[in-house]
């Protein structure tokens, strides 16, 4: 995950201009618009509609519709938290409890001065090492409360 | 003389500490002087053994694991490059029972070989299908995956052979190939291993498929929950590419075929079909009405073949060694293997691929050990989110398709998720209603709409609302689900309720365990 830079207009178009013509660019564009800035600026949805003649509304309803496009920064880490039915089994739901009477962090609201965003996903692929998690890409598998204690205290000290 | 040692990479060993065993091992044989050679590749599948290392020894592999990067001075003191004896030590690794019992056909080189080596790939009998593919007439082509029983792998079952004869029987100017690696069930991973472990596996199966339809251009949708996998197939394709096996001229031969991974952006709907092409043309996931059928007019209005990513990588085996020998595995009009998943509260989760017709017992008893918790099985759901919760005594169900929908169930891609008698079947039928809600790309009432009253309605039940009367609307909310909804999340979110309801009465039980304060009714 790349930490979220200023919105840059000239670097938004190049991005765009890049994926332009590939047919059905635009979840590859706004992949990489995310990747660059870290989120989807608003501004760059006005760019990206002219590139791909589409109207603003249409863009708009791609990036809404998507769970993994954000339209504001991410403030340090993002762990991706499965709680699908194979991690319910391994208790993934004791661990959201925990998150959020030890540390006052609840998923998917973020919490300003956390260092770190806890966002639900439903399912990681790593079902056989439940419960797993996704931590700025990398993955954790069988994570329980001293591991999400450790994963918790880094992103905060992270951001000091 | 270099000594190998293979150490997984795939995302779920990566989990476990595989990464840091690799850097242990290589920093350790530097600081004794010794010329080691760490082989990344995918992994066997045996889970709870991760991270599980392998050295070639003169009577193959031999095994340690779980190892972790403080046990690499330890195995270099065993003498493990000679298969010196250690803690750790499992012995041959096709030996383990577990791995032995299986009929590995699909995965049978996964875990075992450097998943970006073409050379690898075709010492282990790699891209022997798509060569005998290319002497073959498209027709020829179709009618040995017809023959051969190959049904979809992605849960409807469908034959992909009559799938394929409806594409190369289209007239286009361009015609595609779309893999689905949108493997959003829980419980599944089998997609996820192959693109980590074996990606020119799905490469090949793909190129067969492009030559028996006539397309030129193919697309692989990988969820963005696996990154690892995204970024390890798109760069098995550049290798394809840069070898020819794609591109203008495929292999050698006067066809062109070209791969392109894309990446979705977390929506389960996507996985369905038709929400799968309008994501790929840009759009928001929403469901396609059908007709028409995506084989007449799909990606771009084009004819277009899409196929479960673990259809594609069966294919190989087909052309390599006939339709007929395929056909030999399996039951009745189940043909062939299906990678198993086993997974959540189970002591040894893994991939299991076997023959068509192992009991659900086998899977979660004799490969799983029951589960991790050491408690009781209470209940096990297959075919993922939207797949039946099985009760103890429904354990010996066979696992193929016809059976499982004798057993109103489906066996969807596999996936199969144990739980133990801590399980609250009726909390798991509101979250399968809840996941629908959530899910639900919004185009038909009945998914949209009944998804919620779902969970209010589970709600209510749970709190002792009018119990009775609830559990009726429950069930014809059911009906109207399953009958009018546009696809399969719609469609088959009830059976994961009314699997629950009809196995797990008690725990829809007026006496409610909750406080009335934590229901959420509005």
């Amino acid at each position: 995950m790349i930490a979220a830079t200023a919105f840059d207009e000239t670097l938004a178009r190049q991005i765009i201009e890049r994926r332009r013509s590939i047919p059905g660019a635009a979840l590859p564009i706004l992949h990489d618009l995310q990747h660059a800035f870290g989120y989807i600026d608003d501004r760059a949805l006005p760019l990206m509609a002219d590139a791909l003649n589409i109207s603003k509304a249409e863009a708009l309803g791609v990036v809404t519709f998507y769970p993994d496009f954000r339209r504001q920064p991410a403030e340090g880490r993002v762990m991706k938290l499965c709680r699908a039915e194979s991690c319910q089994a391994m208790g993934c739901e004791d661990l959201v409890a925990h998150l959020e009477t030890r540390h006052g962090i609840a998923p998917d609201e973020p919490k300003p001065g956390a260092g770190l965003v806890v966002e639900t996903v439903y399912c990681l692929g790593n079902c056989a090492l439940s419960p797993a998690a996704l931590v700025d890409g990398e993955p954790v598998g069988r994570l329980d409360r001293a591991r999400l204690d450790a994963i918790v205290l880094a992103a905060k000290e992270g951001t000091r | 003389m270099t000594a190998r040692v293979f150490v997984p990479a795939d995302s779920a060993a990566l989990s476990v500490g595989s990464g840091a065993v690799a850097a242990g091992l290589e920093a350790e044989a530097r600081r004794r002087g010794i010329d080691l050679a760490v082989v990344r590749t995918g992994s066997r599948g045996l889970f709870w053994l991760e991270p599980l290392i392998e050295i070639e020894g003169a009577d193959g592999r031999q095994g340690y694991g779980p190892v972790a990067a403080e046990d690499a001075a330890g195995l270099f003191d065993a003498g493990f490059l000679s298969g010196g004896a250690h803690a750790k030590a499992l012995g041959r690794v096709e030996d383990i029972p577990w791995l032995a019992r299986q009929q590995r056909l699909v995965f049978a080189r996964c875990g075992v070989t450097d998943p970006l080596s073409l050379d690898d790939f075709r010492a282990h009998g790699g891209m022997k299908g798509l060569e005998r593919a290319i002497g073959l007439s498209p027709d020829a082509i179709v009618d040995e995956i017809v023959a051969s029983g190959l049904r979809g792998r992605g849960g409807a079952g469908f034959p992909t052979g009559i799938k394929w004869g409806a594409v190369r029987h289209t007239s286009a100017d361009q015609k595609y190939v779309v893999c689905n690696a949108d493997e959003g069930d829980s419980g599944t991973f089998a997609d996820r291993m192959l693109m980590e472990g074996d990606p020119f596996l799905v490469v090949e199966g793909m190129a067969i498929a492009a030559l028996a339809v006539g397309a030129t251009k193919g697309y692989v949708y990988i969820r963005s929950e696996y990154p690892h996998a995204f970024d390890v197939f798109s760069r098995a394709v550049e290798h394809a590419r840069a070898a020819g096996v794609l591109g203008e001229r495929v292999l050698g031969s006067a066809r062109a075929f070209d791969i392109e991974p894309r990446l979705g952006a977390g929506a389960y709907v996507c996985g369905e079909e038709t929400s799968m092409l309008e994501s790929l043309e840009g759009k928001r996931g929403l469901v396609r009405v059908k007709p028409p059928l995506p084989a007449l007019s799909g990606l771009f209005g084009k004819p277009t073949v899409i196929n479960n990513m673990l259809s594609f990588a069966s294919v190989p085996w087909v052309l390599a060694h006939g339709a007929k020998a395929y056909a030999e595995y399996g039951v009745g009009r189940s043909l062939g293997s299906q990678p198993f998943q086993v997974a959540g509260n189970v002591r040894f989760g893994g991939l299991v691929e076997l023959a068509f017709g192992p009991t659900i017992r086998e899977l979660v008893e004799d490969f799983g050990g029951g589960t991790r918790s050491g408690r009781p099985i209470r209940a096990v759901q297959v075919g993922g989110p939207l797949g039946a919760y099985f009760p103890k005594e429904l354990l010996d169900t066979p696992l193929d398709y016809e059976s499982m929908t004798r057993a109103k169930g489906m066996l969807g891609h596999g996936g199969i998720v144990v739980f133990d008698d801590t399980v609250d079947m009726a909390r798991q039928a509101r979250f399968a209603f809840a996941f629908c809600a959530r899910e639900s790309c919004g185009k038909c009432t009945p998914c949209r709409i009944g998804s919620t009253r779902g969970v209010e309605t589970v709600d209510r039940i749970a709190a002792g609302v009018e119990r009775q009367k609830n559990l009726e609307v429950l069930r014809d909310l059911c009906e109207v689900m399953t009958d009018g909804s546009l696809c399969a999340l719609g469609g088959l979110a009830p059976l994961p309720v009314l699997s629950a309801l009809d196995h797990f009465p008690e725990d829809f039980a007026a006496a409610p365990k909750r406080a009335a304060a934590e229901v959420e009714v509005r």
